[in-house]
């Protein structure tokens, strides 16, 4: 789950790290309302789940409030890598003396959490890991034992941060940490992380991306979530609890299981066609799920044809089955649909949907075969 | 042979009281696992389908010498759960729970390791682990797999890896051992842990992979089986059509900076001499070659 730069700095803040004082706005009277109650200079910034926001004129400098009325205006509506910029954050400007990176994250590879420090921050992290990767300092450190204040001096040491930077920058990283950890975030990332002219290291952005699984031990995370940026189709599927992610095709995919659901979407595509969806149903593929699975491909108006993929493991064939036809009493179905059942009862499964088939509803006997039948009925 | 269960596994099940634990437990013991306690403090002295019910791991391998623990345990358990397994004096830990949070994954992962090195844990996140004929411990459903060998299966998705085994058994090729990894960020085995095994196990004469999109653990199995494998390997890697920055399901299933895709995977794979199949199938119709080639 991705926050907002506002959202992680509010995050930021809960753990006592340094943040600009701010406001949010939706629009061009609102920011301007705001840099009055903030006093200007402020910047103007635009709140959306995508770097390059400077590069795309999406961050400005506002010396006055008429300067915040004309950057409001043009920065909102403002299209940013595919996402529209909707709300700004309004904040008080600082005095840059030094830009630094900071960052946490998961190394899979490593299974320990890999810190990142470069005192070159206020561009990519990409770009400074390609063209000058010993400028960035990085420490892995093992969960069990956490960073401690000596590892923190060695890393901030090797990072070669200047003196008047280094007292600052260790207690904001071990505040990072902490907020990584008991935040349960996969990723925080401070680009760029200040020292001030007045001599504070300061957080002057701020990228999170929380894990979705800790939600249960995290009640502040029901406000990120109602703020995700989720197309028609997403928002309707997520309402249903389901997994499901929109793409650009015209067959619509159910599938049992996350990886044959993306196998699914792939061997559309190698019959030639494109899937407009990856959806996963999980174990219980019930006539309540079935039906919230055909419901929000069925209002997905680029497909033309549903792919039915069930391999029962422990999901049973006739129930899979059952659950089709009673979702299809339930759900008026525009599209024809193709099913491939396979695995558990599979058999009684196929009995169960033998006299319902027709022009609707058609079966298959292998995954590549029903893929190409809904290709073609695609097409 | 097996690897890392065989029929004298014993296993204790933690969570055999809930729904899900009694059900599978069940069906686990039906198809003959030696299925010998459960775990529940509060129903410590009771029976689950005949199966003794313990307040603890420590108190139920006390009594049936159980050797291997899986876990049914809600995500907010699972972290208490593996280390009272492991505290508790089982070999193997299968914690098939999803959703647990990463922190707490990468957590007890290293924490095992070091306080428990010989303990080998399974998932979270996974189907589990079946020797056909033999050991079936987690959610796969047993009569798809065909006992005997000669190939051994690693995977890391649910249901691609009965995928796996239903395509050998159309082509009439047995299993020697089946490992689902789970499709976590931090899986407490790796592809590189049973490839390993299987490597060693002498009735394993080919394994089939299978990987999805995210991380690197494909392109570091790679690297093991160029560098250390002698036996054939096919393999089959999900996602290739898979959108960068959108999670596929699978906590770990995601292409983020240009990283983790099905075709570097698929690439390396090939680079080490693996048969790469551009779907279940012709990954089973590859591994058919391998083993009529045998």
């Amino acid at each position: 789950m991705d926050l907002f730069e506002h959202q992680g700095k509010e995050f930021f803040a809960h753990y006592g790290m340094p943040v600009s004082p701010g406001e949010i706005a939706f629009t061009v009277d609102e920011a301007v309302a705001a840099a009055q109650r903030l006093g200007t200079p402020v910047m103007v910034k635009a709140q959306v789940h995508a770097g390059g926001r400077g590069k795309a004129g999406g961050v400005k400098f506002a010396a006055d409030l008429d300067a915040v009325r004309e950057h409001a205006g043009n920065i909102l509506g403002l299209d940013i890598k595919g996402h529209v910029v909707k709300r700004l954050l309004i904040e008080q400007a600082s005095d840059i003396a030094d830009e630094y990176y900071a960052s946490f994250t998961l190394d899979r590879s490593a299974k320990l959490h890999l810190g990142m420090l470069s005192r070159q921050g206020g561009v990519e992290i990409e770009t400074v890991a390609v063209e000058n990767p010993e400028a960035i300092a990085k420490i892995w450190i093992d969960p069990v034992d956490g960073l401690t204040e000596a590892a923190c001096r060695d890393w901030v040491a090797a990072a070669e941060l200047p003196a008047a930077a280094v007292e600052g920058s260790v207690d904001v990283l071990q505040k990072l940490y902490t907020a990584y950890v008991q935040g349960d975030a996969d990723m925080v990332e401070i680009n760029p992380l200040i020292l001030t002219e007045q001599g504070k290291v300061h957080v002057l952005d701020a990228k999170v991306t929380l894990d979705g699984n800790s939600e249960y031990r995290h009640p502040e995370y029901e406000q990120y979530d109602s703020t995700q940026v989720r197309d028609e189709r997403e928002a309707a599927a997520h309402a249903h609890g389901l997994q499901y992610v929109g793409l650009d095709g015209t067959v619509g995919v159910i599938a049992n299981g996350a990886g044959l659901a993306m196998s699914t979407v792939d061997v559309v595509n190698q019959a030639g066609g494109q899937a407009a969806n990856f959806l996963d149903i999980g174990g219980g593929a019930n006539a309540d799920v079935m039906s919230a699975a055909l419901e929000v491909i069925n209002n997905d108006p680029a497909v033309k044809s549903i792919f039915i993929n069930i391999f029962g493991g422990i999901t049973r064939g006739d129930l899979v089955a059952e659950g089709i036809i009673e979702a299809m009493k339930r759900v008026e179905i525009d599209s024809p649909i193709v099913i491939r059942l396979d695995g558990t009862n599979a058999v009684e499964g196929r009995r169960i949907l033998e006299p319902r088939l027709g022009d609707g509803l058609m079966m298959e006997d292998t995954m590549l075969s029903a893929a190409r039948r809904a290709v073609e009925l695609a097409e | 042979m097996s690897i890392f269960v065989d029929e004298n596994t014993k296993v204790v099940y933690q969570g055999l009281t809930g729904s899900q634990g009694s059900y599978y437990g069940r069906l686990n013991a039906e198809y003959g696992t030696q299925v010998v306690a459960g775990t529940n403090p509060r129903k410590a002295g009771t029976e689950v389908n005949g199966v003794p019910i313990f307040a603890n791991v420590v108190e139920a391998v006390e009594a049936t010498g159980a050797t291997a623990s899986c876990i049914f345990i809600p995500a907010a358990g699972v972290k208490s759960a593996v280390m009272e397994a492991a505290e508790g004096g089982v070999e193997l830990i299968v914690a098939i729970t999803e959703g647990v949070p990463a922190h707490d994954e990468a957590w007890f992962f290293n924490k095992l390791k070091r306080d428990f090195p010989n303990v080998r844990l399974l998932g979270p996140n996974c189907p589990g682990i079946i020797s056909p004929g033999k050991c079936n411990i987690g959610i796969t459903a047993g009569h798809i797999a065909k006992p005997g060998g000669p190939v051994g299966i690693v995977s890391r998705s649910g249901t691609l890896t009965y995928q796996a085994l239903y395509e050998l058994k159309q082509n009439d090729i047995g299993v020697t051992t089946c490992v689902g990894i789970g499709g976590d960020p931090v899986p407490g085995t790796s592809f590189i842990d049973c490839l390993e095994a299987f490597e060693a196990d002498p009735e394993t004469k080919a394994v089939m992979m299978i990987g999805e999109i995210g991380g690197s653990a494909e392109e570091e199995a790679a690297e093991f089986i160029k560098n250390r494998m002698t036996k054939p390997v096919s393999s089959y890697i999900a996602g290739v059509t898979a959108p960068p920055g959108k999670k596929m399901g699978h906590a770990g299933a995601i292409v983020s900076g240009g990283k983790g895709t099905a075709a570097a995977k698929m690439a390396a794979l090939a680079d080490a001499g693996v048969s790469v199949g551009n779907n279940p199938t012709e990954a089973g119709e590859l591994m058919a070659e391998i083993v009529v080639g045998l």
